[in-house]
């Protein structure tokens, strides 16, 4: 299983990016997880500075911005 | 970043990336972008995992509004590494540019403060 975490302390930008990942995950087919990862010290550990961020299976992603549904499928393909 | 709850998705920091080398003038470098980093004008950041590439500092790196790496000496291994990591758009400091020769520069606060008020012009320019 796909283990997705959204990195963020709750804007809507964050919101926006897990709408667009639930959005991207769903049209792909593939079983998932999404884990909303708020706590500012957790997302430190990532290496992150910026929010939000998008990581999968723990390698992250993007950061800083909101990918549409179709560039995080390629994300998660 | 800081410790509180606040969103941290209003623009990219500037980030800096020093050597923290072993010889004077990596400590140099180093205390420099610290202390940049206390007064606001960037942030440190940790120039080892470009070389391990991880990838929420690859990716940070990415995102960041401006780069500026700090060299102590002529090596110029913060430059190297962003650049083996992919990186092209960065300003570089290097300290022998500054008159500070490797080996021969006692880190004292005066050689800091010289680094540190470059290292502010170039990245607020």
């Amino acid at each position: 299983m796909m283990r997705i975490q959204i990195l963020g302390t709750g804007c809507p930008k964050c919101k926006k990016l897990a709408e667009n990942t639930e959005t991207a995950a769903r049209a792909l087919g593939i079983e998932y997880s999404i884990v909303k990862v708020t706590d500012i010290n957790e997302i430190m550990k990532f290496g992150v500075m910026m929010t939000p961020a998008l990581a999968v299976d723990g390698q992250v992603k993007v950061v800083g911005k909101v990918p549409s549904p179709d560039e995080i499928k390629k994300m998660l393909a | 970043m800081s410790n509180g709850q606040s969103c941290g998705c209003s623009g990219g920091p500037r980030l800096i990336f020093a050597c923290s080398g072993a010889a004077d003038v990596g400590e140099i470098a180093d205390r420099a972008a610290r202390k940049l980093t206390r007064d606001g004008t960037g942030r440190m950041f940790c120039t080892a995992g470009l070389g391990g590439r991880i990838s929420g500092i690859l990716k940070t790196t990415e995102a960041a509004e401006g780069v500026l790496a700090i060299d102590g000496c002529p090596l110029n291994c913060v430059r190297s590494s962003l650049e083996q990591a992919g990186f092209t758009a960065f300003k570089h400091l290097q300290l022998a540019d500054l008159g500070l020769e490797k080996c021969k520069s006692p880190v004292t606060e005066e050689s800091i403060n010289k680094v540190a008020a470059r290292a502010a012009e170039m990245i607020i320019s």
